[in-house]
């Protein structure tokens, strides 16, 4: 193996990656005194976050009278009863106050004619525990994510976080169980550095990646996710992939529920519109799984739009252009690029596509990673913490509303920051890192950029996004699911097969997205493992031979262990929390998801 | 007559001839700039003849085939995919633009041309060096000042009064329109440019901002705002319809309305 130097850095704390949360989590330690690094792939402002569209949801009640807790009622039914109600309750109650400070910093709402935030209707957001619609998701025209994100990193500017940008984290230092720091390649020097910290924060994305066709960037490769695994530790409920109903057909590209929020509705073939079959109530704006379940059921018996009968129409032809230019101008301008259409005019043409993951890195409601040990299901893993779509809090159980992930982003990102600030002292001392806790991760490193076999990381990685595309898609069989698991213990046997290219340092890319497509393998292996174990239909996860929900068997949530070698999933489980945060709101008991 | 060339280490060589695999439809050539800073061997164009049955319509999905199937070795930087993140901005034929929402029929000529974007350090083939760009955004402080103790809830804000917002916020920090700023090219050491000026003007618009005045002060010299010559590259190239000049020239205005 090439010789390779680390250079040493020491903080309190280290947050992995500058998205929302990790935005808000090293905002906080910053603003507790604590010596706080970022360290990012790529420049803050080009994280996923930017991309989020339609809103944040909080109970502010601009549009009339609103509460937390119908917005908790409205998570718990929408999460089918997977969420952890803690969890939900400090999401729910803390969201105002977290949109407030939003403001505060300068995002650029929309506003109402008095001068508030805005917000609109999104799907599964309900008054009165389910009556009808509310205006709950705080809206920046279809930009919220990208006024957000620019904004948090102008505040951060503001503070002293010291900002590592252009770092590829490989791998967390462990310690006999406790958390360390982290290592990074640095891509514009081609160094690499050891970050010690009392404390590491991932906030590292989802891995929408694993797909062949997704809304998520290219850069969603979920690497926390991946760390995760290789440093024995499990992930939660990750057979939970959200399906957003409204990607640009053949592009992928997002199309915001703000669309539906406004008016927009979905037809079929026969020009029907659809929806008001499935949830009667709500229609257009039911929780994402059911549209998406919806909209597959009518492209399969025959009601499918195009010349192929293979997508649906959403259309905002009917709303006025003025709204639209005012509300809209985003998903406007993307509709023309990427389906040639003019939403004034013409339906758009969408289609299910990969969006979010439920699961992750298991968490209690401080942001503390947690793990299972021996009987303890909530044994918090030292020195490590997670937020953001890397997490698993649960909050959004087996399917997430829309608008509810930005919330999760800065509450639980503002949550980490409290925790980190109670829990350590700026400062302290760190113990000396020793060299074995790292060699493995130069040894991976210099693997893959010495990997000369016969497989390029594009075709593998086409391959495993294939298999997960037909395999675990929105409905499941348990015959696609058991090929599912072995065309992906295929594509991990092949891994040693795998053909870098370019044996650079500097801005190697070839060998950054196949470091990214070992982080995506594992999660897709996982993925594909825990829902062919789940015997039941909750949320996104659509089971066509075990259709209904099953609680007395499975109100639980999935642990995963990966061993990469061998290529075998361990499965255990952790039970629902059965409980609330405090006694002002009750535990919600399961009943049937109808809307 | 002087004659002016490039340093000796940035000739661009010509580079290696990537053919389309047999079999293959209707190609087209991308000639793109290709440097390897751990080779120590200068720049070079190599042309890449991509079968366009093969890969998607933007520049950006041209780019991925010949990373994936061509040539993995070839570096840019990439990331939504859909014009939002700002990633993937570089110079294709002949402007600065984003791959990923410039469709590889729009550009015209025969052979498309793909480089960096101008007059930055490159680091690796179409990744610039974009420090300075950064730290000037950064100098404009790009946050809200307030002295008035915060309300409770959001301040409040008239939809006329956040209207001035828009065609500013949504810039997505890409750097197109600076590094097509033939004032920013020669004076970039000093000169804000286009795009920490349009930010600049953002936070100063806000009504919200109580620091009018300082952000004023800060900008009033001759070169960091009085460099813009009203050329409008700027204008011309921003892939998200924005005018930075636009927002330059007001700020130019509440400056000499200031001296009024």
């Amino acid at each position: 193996m090439a010789a390779y130097e680390f250079i040493d850095h020491k903080f309190d704390v280290v947050v992995v990656g500058a998205g929302g949360s990790g935005l808000r989590a090293a905002l906080g330690c910053a603003q507790a005194g604590l010596k706080t690094a970022c360290v990012t792939k790529v420049f803050p402002t080009r994280s996923h976050t930017v991309a989020a569209q339609g809103g944040i949801s909080a109970s502010l009640g601009n549009m009339g009278e609103d509460d937390w807790r119908w917005h908790m009622y409205d998570t718990v039914k929408g999460s089918d009863w997977l969420g952890d109600q803690d969890a939900i309750e400090y999401l729910c109650r803390n969201a105002p106050a977290a949109v407030y400070e939003l403001e505060h910093w300068g995002v650029p709402f929309s506003r109402t004619a008095d001068g508030k935030i805005y917000q609109r209707a999104f799907g599964g957001m309900t008054k009165n525990y389910g009556e009808a619609p509310i205006q709950r998701t705080c809206a920046a025209a279809d930009r919220t994510g990208h006024a957000m994100l620019h904004t948090m990193y102008g505040q951060s500017l503001a503070h002293e976080t010291e900002f590592f940008i252009e770092y590829f984290a490989l791998d967390l230092i462990m310690d006999e169980g406790i958390c360390r720091g982290v290592t990074a390649w640095k891509l514009d020097d081609g160094t690499l550095h050891r970050f010690q910290a009392q404390l590491v924060i991932l906030a590292t994305g989802g891995y929408g990646r694993a797909y062949f066709s997704c809304t998520s960037a290219h850069t969603c490769t979920g690497d926390g996710g991946g760390m995760v695994l290789r440093a024995g530790l499990p992930l939660q409920d990750m057979e939970f992939v959200q399906f957003h109903p409204t990607g640009i057909y053949g592009a992928g590209c997002l199309i915001t529920e703000g669309a539906r929020g406004e008016g927009g509705y979905l037809t079929n073939s026969e020009g029907e519109r659809f929806m008001e079959r499935y949830a009667p109530s709500v229609k257009d704006l039911a929780p994402r799984d059911m549209v998406s379940r919806a909209m597959t059921m009518e492209i399969r018996e025959g009601r499918g739009v195009g010349p192929k009968k293979d997508h649906i129409f959403l259309h905002l032809d009917h709303l006025d252009p003025k709204i639209l230019a005012e509300r809209l101008p985003g998903i406007s301008e993307s509709a023309k690029i990427f389906a040639g259409v003019d939403v004034t005019k013409e339906p758009i043409p969408v289609l299910p596509t990969v969006h979010y993951n439920m699961g992750g890195i298991p968490t209690n409601f401080y942001s503390e990673v947690v793990t299972k040990a021996g009987r303890d299901p909530d044994k918090v893993v030292p020195g490590l913490m997670a937020v953001g779509e890397a997490a698993c809090v649960s909050v959004h159980g087996a399917n997430r509303l829309g608008s509810n992930s930005l919330i999760d982003l800065v509450v639980f990102g503002r949550s980490a920051a409290l925790r980190a600030a109670d829990t350590i002292k700026a400062g302290a001392t760190q113990p000396e890192l020793k060299p074995e806790m790292t060699d493995p991760h130069l040894a991976r490193f210099d693997r893959f950029r010495n990997a000369d076999g016969g497989t390029s990381t594009a075709d593998l990685r086409l391959e495993m996004q294939r298999a997960m595309q037909e395999d675990a898609a929105v409905y499941r069989t348990s015959d696609a699911l058991k090929s599912g698991v072995k065309r992906m213990q295929d594509v991990n046997a092949r891994k040693p097969d795998i053909k870098v290219a370019d044996r650079s340092l500097v801005w190697n890319s070839d060998l950054m997205e196949t470091l990214e497509l070992d982080n995506l393998i594992g999660q897709a292996m996982v993925t594909v493992v825990g829902a062919e174990n789940r015997k039941e239909s909750r949320g996104a996860h659509a089971h066509e031979d075990f259709p209904d929900r099953d609680d007395k068997t499975w109100m639980k949530h999935t642990l995963t262990w990966f061993d990469e070698k061998t290529g075998k999933v361990k499965i255990d489980f952790r039970p629902v929390h059965s409980f609330t945060m405090t006694n002002d709101i009750a535990y919600i008991p399961p009943k049937a998801r109808v809307y | 007559m002087a004659e002016f060339r490039l340093p000796k280490n940035s000739r661009i060589t010509n580079g290696k001839h990537h053919p389309a695999p047999a079999g293959s439809g209707k190609t087209r050539t991308f000639k793109i700039y290709r440097y390897d800073p751990d080779s120590g061997e200068n720049p070079r164009w190599d042309t890449y003849d991509v079968d366009l049955s093969q890969c998607g319509p933007m520049v950006l999905d041209v780019l991925i085939h010949i990373k994936n199937t061509m040539d993995p070795t070839l570096t840019f930087r990439r990331s939504c995919r859909e014009g939002i993140c700002g990633s993937c901005a570089m110079n294709i034929a002949g402007r600065n633009t984003l791959a990923c929402i410039k469709g590889h029929d729009e550009c015209p000529g025969d052979k498309v041309q793909i480089s960096p974007l101008p007059q930055m350090a490159v680091v690796k083939d179409l990744v610039p060096d974009l420090t300075l760009f950064y730290a000037q955004y950064a100098s404009v402080e790009p946050w809200l000042h307030t002295e008035t103790p915060e309300p409770q809830k959001e301040w409040r804000q008239a939809p006329e009064d956040r209207e001035k917002l828009d065609g500013l916020y949504e810039c997505i920090l890409c750097a197109c329109c600076s590094t097509s700023c033939p004032s920013y090219w020669w004076n970039q050491d000093k000169y804000l440019g286009p795009a920490a000026l349009l930010h600049a003007y953002r936070w100063i618009i806000d009504s919200r901002d109580e620091a009018t005045g300082e952000r004023l002060d800060e900008l009033e010299d001759p070169f960091k705002l009085y460099r813009c010559h009203t050329i409008m590259n700027c204008a011309q190239v921003c892939p998200k319809g924005l005018n930075p000049a636009k927002a330059i020239a007001e700020v130019k205005k509440m400056l000499a309305e200031r001296v009024v």
